[in-house]
């Protein structure tokens, strides 16, 4: 009854939460890109700088919040060069966006080994700590799961409400969905495409930079080449699981979450009889299966992709 | 008839647009009057949209001036150009020929995307709603305010683009094509309404290839031609002559349709029931029959199931019950090469979508039916300089105007899209051809070229099915028509206007005579 003992493990539902919240700063920031008409493939490298600048602020004296606004900036910055060269110009958003991705990591990893050029093994900082809220913490399951992660933590779900709010409710949001749907009703009322479509890559951005921070900043207390590993490729999917909603980008991120903890305790549990590579493999395939399920349904925003110019037709 | 001394409240002066080698708007002037609704004509590519982006500021003028009554005073003042904000700032409106709606948003949301500030924490749209409400209630262009727009019919739709212009108080409200996605009974409910907005002190241009809406609803006429304006005249001085004479630069004959004796039934439907796609009306108990040497016109308000015949006879869907024989005999399957094989002709009735790959030269749109086709293709590979050598036959036969054999297809005007197709259509020398709106949104030139092309296989031995939501098309060309209501055809007893109406309607062909 291993399954069983694993579901009803506290850990695991810790862990799962854990293992999700990156993913729903990237998915939530990837988001808020499409919902503006702008795919941004830059995700992988914006996560790998934000981790690197956040540590690095932190490990340089900054304070703890100070990284993560670090990471905040330095995501956007790579966020504009996006929004500029997929906007205005209209560039390919795939060629522009995988461009990105390569330039942040190695801009990320030039800056590390520029700054550290002879350490074998990489320096720490002193990352968040869980908050242990008092009685909720001692809630079964629950408690541990939501109750004893670090203020990153509370800062995806905040940022999700957040998010969700002003997609939802706000003059902002409306017009920002317009933008991704149909510029030219965006245009024929008067506002600006560009300056709504940048705005939102760049802030979109920013929350993946954030995403990057808390594998450096709370995850590990540490910077690892490679430590992106995928994660910004699993939030572009995730953004279609959720059809561009932010609560269920939530949902998606946390069952990806789920998927990958419950992964690593079947391998120490099977580990034995089965190739561990089909434990690895289980969230993405798991994944694979939910994206195809929902994404039938999706409704993609319409003009995604589609560059727009003014006075072009 | 407004008053011809009302004041003005728009003036535009020497407006010129080139777009690369096309010199699209050539010094333009005009002038509204408070109240006047002016009718701006002329062919597919005269430059009318044009004109009418730059008052609106979505396109720059290379040079010229406009100059808008913008205030309580009604003095004229300059408008800033190229900036739609000014535009609607100044109580200018546009209703663009291709609706600019966010379909995943509510017509609500529409209505006040960029009205109200930006950055707030919550969306107060009490007042608005109100406004809204009291809009629709004095010009009765009602809408499901809440509704997404992806969900509203093309007739709604337009609504809501009306309703974005009158929320912002616009005063000189700007329409390009507005009924050529309208059935008749709706563009005549459309402009009504803009008549009654007129007496209030509305003024409206508006742009058309429909004479007879042009004649009957405007007071002004202004007429473009390759981008200059040739012409104005008020509409009580005009007639369907005079206007096509200036549009096109010569007299306009449409063409005649000499008298035929039917032959062999080409097509036959026999009690043919069809779901329609996407929640749409189907075919309920359907029978009709087309001969060669005649044209049959299907008259009917859209979605009576017109799609649903279309894509019957162009192999899209197959009969649930009844059959449909074409040369007396049943198709081999029910897909469209089948169909191509079986010497069925299709004029598609988005042609954009549905006529013609648009990043593809014309050379290859026109062999896109007939890839296996030895004359086309070899051992698997084909023939490029047989199929270009033909390409520049049929563009020059078929006067195709545009960048030649190699140019994309997606750069072609309406009207030369169309003969594109007519082209690939009419080279195979088809049994039945099914056009299905075959002039819709076409400069008189090109519809008549349309119908030329149309009685010229009925003469070669073909037989026509004609859907159209245009009567008077219908009329002119048909030999016998019928009326198409919720999936069932009946055919009129006589060409009559007035009893063809009604039984569009749903009146039986007895109740209406
Ligand atoms: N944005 C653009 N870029 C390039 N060429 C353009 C553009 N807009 C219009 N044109 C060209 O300018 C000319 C005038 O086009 P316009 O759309 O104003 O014609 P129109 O009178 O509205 O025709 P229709 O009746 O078919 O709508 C055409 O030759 C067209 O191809
Ligand atoms: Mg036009």
């Amino acid at each position: 009854m291993e399954l069983l003992d694993i579901l009803t493990n506290a850990n695991f539902w810790a862990a799962a939460v854990r293992i999700a919240t990156p993913l729903i700063f990237g998915v939530l920031g990837a988001l808020i890109c499409e919902r503006a008409g702008v795919l941004n493939l830059g995700i992988e490298g914006i996560f790998t700088a934000g981790a690197m600048a956040g540590w690095m602020a932190v490990w340089l004296g900054a304070s703890l919040w100070g990284g993560v606004l670090a990471a905040a900036l330095t995501g956007a910055a790579f966020g504009l060069i996006h929004a500029t060269l997929t906007v205005p110009m209209g560039l390919s958003q795939h060629v522009s966006g995988l461009g990105v991705t390569m330039l942040a990591t190695s801009a990320a990893y030039f800056a590390y080994r520029t700054a550290l050029p002879d350490v074998s093994s990489p320096p720490r900082i002193t990352p968040f700590q869980p908050m242990d809220v008092p009685l909720l913490s001692d809630i079964p399951l629950l408690g541990p799961a939501l109750f004893q992660q670090t203020a990153l933590t509370w800062l995806a779900f905040a940022m999700t409400a957040l998010v969700w709010w002003a997609l939802a409710r706000t003059p902002l949001g409306v017009a920002l969905r317009a933008a991704g749907d149909n510029p030219d009703a965006v245009d024929a009322q008067g506002l600006s495409v560009y300056g709504l479509r940048m705005g939102a890559v760049t802030a979109g951005s920013a929350l993946m930079g954030v995403g990057g921070a808390f594998l450096t900043m709370s995850a590990f207390d540490a910077f690892f080449f490679g430590m992106v590993n995928g994660r910004g490729w699993i939030c572009i999917a995730l953004v279609i699981f959720a059809s561009w909603r932010p609560g269920k980008a939530l949902l998606g991120a946390l069952l990806f979450g789920a998927f990958d903890a419950f992964q690593v305790r079947l391998q120490t549990a099977y580990g034995g009889q089965v190739p561990g590579q089909l434990f690895l493999m289980a969230p993405y395939l798991l994944s694979i299966l939910a994206l195809v399920l929902a994404a039938r349904r999706a409704e993609y925003p319409r003009a995604l992709l589609v560059p727009w110019f003014k006075g072009q037709r | 008839m407004p008053p011809t001394d009302a004041p003005h409240v728009l003036r535009l002066r020497g407006l010129t647009k080139r777009f690369g080698p096309v010199l699209a708007n050539d010094s333009i002037d005009l002038d509204l009057r408070r109240g006047e609704i002016l009718a701006l004509l002329g062919e597919n590519g005269a430059g009318k949209t044009t004109l009418m982006n730059m008052l609106f500021g979505h396109y720059l003028p290379d040079s010229g001036a406009i100059e808008v009554a913008d205030g309580a005073d009604g003095a004229l003042r300059a408008l800033p150009l190229g900036r739609p904000q000014a535009a609607l700032r100044a109580g200018v409106g546009m209703v663009h020929q291709h609706f600019t709606l966010a379909l995943n948003l509510s017509a609500l949301d529409n209505i006040l995307l960029g009205a109200e500030p930006l950055f707030a924490l919550r969306r107060r749209t009490g007042a608005a709603r109100r406004k809204i409400d009291a809009i629709m209630a004095r010009t009765g262009l009602n809408v499901d305010l809440d509704a997404p727009v992806g969900r509203l019919t093309v007739g709604e739709r337009q609504r809501v683009e009306i309703l974005k212009a009158l929320y912002r108080d616009a005063r000189i409200l700007v329409l390009d094509e507005p009924t050529a996605v309208l059935t008749p009974q709706e563009a005549d409910g459309l402009f009504q309404t803009l008549g009654a907005m007129a007496r209030e002190g509305l003024s409206v241009i508006f742009i058309s290839h429909k004479l007879r809406e042009v004649l009957a609803f405007s007071h002004r006429i202004a007429v473009l031609r390759h981008g200059r304006k040739v012409g104005e005249m008020r509409t009580d001085e005009a007639d369907l002559p005079a206007i096509a004479r200036m549009m096109v630069g010569q007299d306009v004959e449409s063409p005649p349709r000499p008298p035929m004796t039917p032959g062999e039934p080409v097509l036959e439907l026999r009690e043919v029931t069809l779901a329609g796609a996407g929640g749409r009306a189907g075919l309920r108990g359907a029978s009709l029959r087309v001969h060669a040497r005649e044209i049959v016109g299907v008259a009917g308000v859209s979605g009576n199931g017109q799609a649903a015949l279309a894509a019957l006879v162009s192999g899209l869907a197959a009969p649930e019950k009844g059959e449909l024989l074409l040369r007396g005999a049943a198709p081999a399957r029910f897909d469209p090469a089948a169909m191509i094989a079986a010497g069925v002709g299709r004029i598609p009735e988005d042609r954009h979508h549905d006529g013609v790959v648009g990043s593809m030269t014309l050379a290859e749109n026109l062999i896109i039916e007939r890839l296996d086709d030895p004359a086309v293709s070899r051992a698997g590979f084909l023939r490029r300089g047989r199929i270009r050598a033909e390409a520049e036959r049929a563009c020059a036969a078929y006067d195709v105007r545009g960048q030649g054999p190699d140019g994309a297809a997606r750069l072609l005007s309406g009207g030369n899209m169309q003969k594109l197709i007519l082209a690939r259509v009419f080279e195979r020398a088809p049994d039945l051809i099914l056009a299905n709106q075959p002039t819709r949104g076409l400069d008189l030139g090109a519809a008549n070229e349309v119908a030329r092309r149309l009685l010229e296989a009925r003469a070669r031995g073909a037989g026509v099915l004609l859907i159209s939501e245009d009567l008077d098309e219908i009329l002119a060309l048909s030999d016998r028509v019928v009326v198409m209501h919720e999936g069932r055809l009946t055919e009129a007893p006589a060409r009559d206007r007035a009893q063809i109406g009604l039984m569009m309607a749903g009146r039986g062909a007895e109740e209406a005579a």
